[in-house]
């Protein structure tokens, strides 16, 4: 095994005297022989990512060696009954498709594309379901507040004592706004934001993944987790400190509540192509509208790292309401400009 | 071909086998427009797969918090009062980063790469690969649908693990709904015909087997000197073109005793006196002759592909 790699390079073994061959098929074999070989290792260096390795011969010569053994299999199909060789032909001819058609962007590439155009296209694209996704995060947070309002059992309900803390309906205005300030030094805080970079990301994928049930576990998520706000904003309204909270929330939650719109929005895209195909089958619509998803989510993962750093700096070292607020609101701006504005004008694939 | 004892089982079980693989063949349509048969990597390789790969990222990071431990006994060491807060400090962040990247990038960044297969996937034969559209013609296999396909996984692996751990399906009518609920997705593979997994639904790729194999070596080269058998007409069209597959698999497996059976299992059937000599040297021969009689016929139209028929 180790041998033939090694001396690969130096060159492929002549094949036997193709005279000497009897049969017809084993002739036209041993006359391509070679060139499948050198095809072989062009696409055994491909495969095993090392370009620098192919000389620039080799790789010019790499599409025609390709139909070459395309050709030679279609050829071999029809002559020839040698079993191990037809089963070798196909495994060459499929690598080198792979390789050949293999996807050309690298990552890099294809992040340079996907930050100037491919996310802020995605996302517009799938405006319909944004706004069905916004309706119901408002509607969430409406039912949130109203269920409190109406009783406050309600908000036990909704949030876990241990997350809710002293914030809690008729709790003290000084003690909420206790809560609501941040942390005197910077220890520990960048813990914190990668905790809540993992965290956040885990809930956005996980609404975009359940899209795939005609997107109504996504609704519920969404609906629950904003409800969850709408309980909290009511217990600060009812001691007076809605704009401290508003102000408090902005600062990640601009970007953090974006972010799960898309992830929502996402998923529904999955969910609405899944149940109204067009004129494309089920599956191609599937397939067409989760690739559209999937630049939209690497997008949201991103925007929860944004949100956990904001979280976690801004918010605790920025103590008063309307930095805090500016920079919520400034977030706020920033993406909706992104989104709105970005790679419009220019066009094609990366 | 058939040696008496354990044909019948060899034969059943052979032929459940074929019958699965040619279930699994499918045939992509390449831009030359030439067909490329791809097969449907079967339920237990992929099943395999998953379990290096989750083999694999468990080891990797054990060795993580290993080595992290091993740094913290070292910093101890030191005297605890001068243990730096920041630096356990980013010993946590890079643990939790860490275990993030593992659990959403270990998949997506190996099936990017020129392979499109994890180390699991690999091992096992299989690559990622887009599913060819209606007309079977095959496309590029995309960044964004390997990205879907992996997001897709957290709902199929991660989640249904982490109740499984922590007892969530015990709770319940809400704990009996989840199991049911992942369970659709756990199990979606075995309800399409092409085994896709939701993942693979959604991002509009399939899971194929890619075997790399090398070109074995050319039997009828190495044929005995001519005319030390001769066979007729009669006697070679005996057989067809699955008992010569099946002879050439033996050749290139050459056991001894195998062979030995085979060559008097062909004497008997074109009623030659099994000779004493050595099978090796007659099975290569007649393998190059009737090879030699079955591909004339090929080049005339004429395939016969087994003995009955």
């Amino acid at each position: 095994m180790a041998l033939p790699a090694l001396f690969r390079r130096s060159g492929i073994a002549p094949p036997a005297d193709v005279e000497a061959a009897s049969l017809r098929s084993d002739r036209f074999r041993l006359e391509r022989e070679t060139e499948w070989r050198r095809l072989e290792a062009i696409v055994t260096a491909l495969e095993k990512n090392r370009l620098r390795r192919i000389s620039d011969e080799d790789l010019l010569d790499l599409p025609v060696l390709y139909r070459k053994a395309a050709s030679s299999l279609a050829v071999a199909r029809e002559t020839t009954l040698d079993a191990a060789l037809l089963a070798y032909l196909e495994s060459l001819v499929r690598r080198a498709w792979f390789q050949v058609y293999g996807p050309r962007t690298g990552l890099t590439r294809w992040l340079r594309h996907f930050l100037a155009s491919g996310w802020s296209r995605a996302v517009r694209a799938v405006m319909p379901e944004i706004g069905v996704a916004l309706a119901v995060m408002l509607a969430g947070a409406c039912v949130g507040w109203l269920l409190v309002s109406a009783d406050v059992e309600w908000f036990y309900a909704l949030i876990p004592p241990e997350l809710a803390g002293e914030r809690q309906p008729g709790a003290d205005p000084a003690a909420l706004r206790q809560s609501l300030s941040g942390a005197e030094d910077a220890g520990g805080l960048s813990m914190f934001a990668a905790y809540l970079f993992s965290n956040n990301a885990g809930v956005a994928i996980l609404a975009f993944a359940l899209g795939f049930a005609f997107g109504i576990p996504t609704l519920l998520l969404l609906a629950h987790n904003m409800a969850l706000l709408g309980a909290l904003l009511f217990v600060f309204a009812e001691a007076g400190l809605t704009g401290e909270f508003a102000a408090w929330l902005s600062v990640h939650g601009t970007t953090e509540i974006t972010a799960i719109l898309l992830a929502g929005a996402a998923g529904l895209h999955i969910g609405r192509s899944m149940a109204f195909p067009g004129n494309r089958t089920v599956l191609a619509a599937t397939a067409q509208a989760g690739r559209r998803a999937a630049v939209i989510m690497a997008g949201v993962v991103l925007m929860m790292v944004v949100a956990g750093l904001l979280e976690a700096y801004a918010r605790q070292l920025v103590t008063s309401a309307a930095p805090r607020a500016a920079i919520g609101g400034g977030m706020a701006l920033f993406w909706l400009a992104y989104f709105g504005l970005g790679g419009r004008g220019k066009s094609g694939e990366p | 071909m058939n040696t008496p004892t354990t044909a019948t089982d060899h034969g059943a079980i052979g032929a459940a086998l074929e019958r699965d693989l040619t279930r699994r063949r499918r045939d992509l349509v390449t831009p030359e427009g030439l067909s490329l048969p791809l097969t449907i990597a079967s339920r237990g390789a992929r099943a395999g797969a998953l379990l290096l790969d989750l083999t694999i990222l468990a080891l990797a990071v054990l060795a993580v918090v290993l080595a992290f431990v091993a740094l913290g006994i070292g910093f101890a060491g030191l005297a605890i009062d001068l243990v730096p807060q920041p630096a356990v400090e980013l010993m946590i962040v890079a643990f939790i980063i860490i275990l993030f990247l593992a659990r959403y990038f270990y998949f997506l960044w190996f099936e990017l790469g020129p392979r499109g297969a994890t180390p699991g996937k690999r091992i096992v034969g299989i690559r990622v690969a887009a599913r060819p559209g209606r007309e079977g013609t095959g496309g590029r296999l995309t960044a964004e649908a390997v990205i879907a396909r992996n997001l897709l996984r957290d709902v199929e692996i991660f989640l249904p693990a982490s109740l499984l751990l922590t007892g969530g399906f015990t709770q319940g009518i809400t704990g009996i709904a989840t199991a049911i609920w992942l369970g659709v997705f756990v199990l979606f593979p075995f309800f399409n015909r092409d085994h896709l997994r939701a993942g693979d639904l959604v991002a509009g790729t399939w899971v194929v087997e890619a075997e790399r194999r090398k070109l074995g070596r050319a039997l009828s080269l190495a044929t005995a000197p001519a005319g030390e058998y001769r066979f007729g007409a009669a006697e070679l069209s005996v057989y067809g073109e699955h008992e010569l597959q099946v002879l050439e698999g033996i050749l290139r497996t050459g056991n001894e005793e195998t062979m030995r059976e085979v060559a008097e299992a062909i004497c008997r059937k074109i009623g030659w006196q099994a000779g004493t000599d050595d099978a090796r040297a007659f099975l290569a021969a007649f393998y190059a002759a009737l090879r030699a009689h079955l591909e004339r016929d090929l080049r005339f139209g004429r395939r016969k592909k087994n003995k009955f028929a």
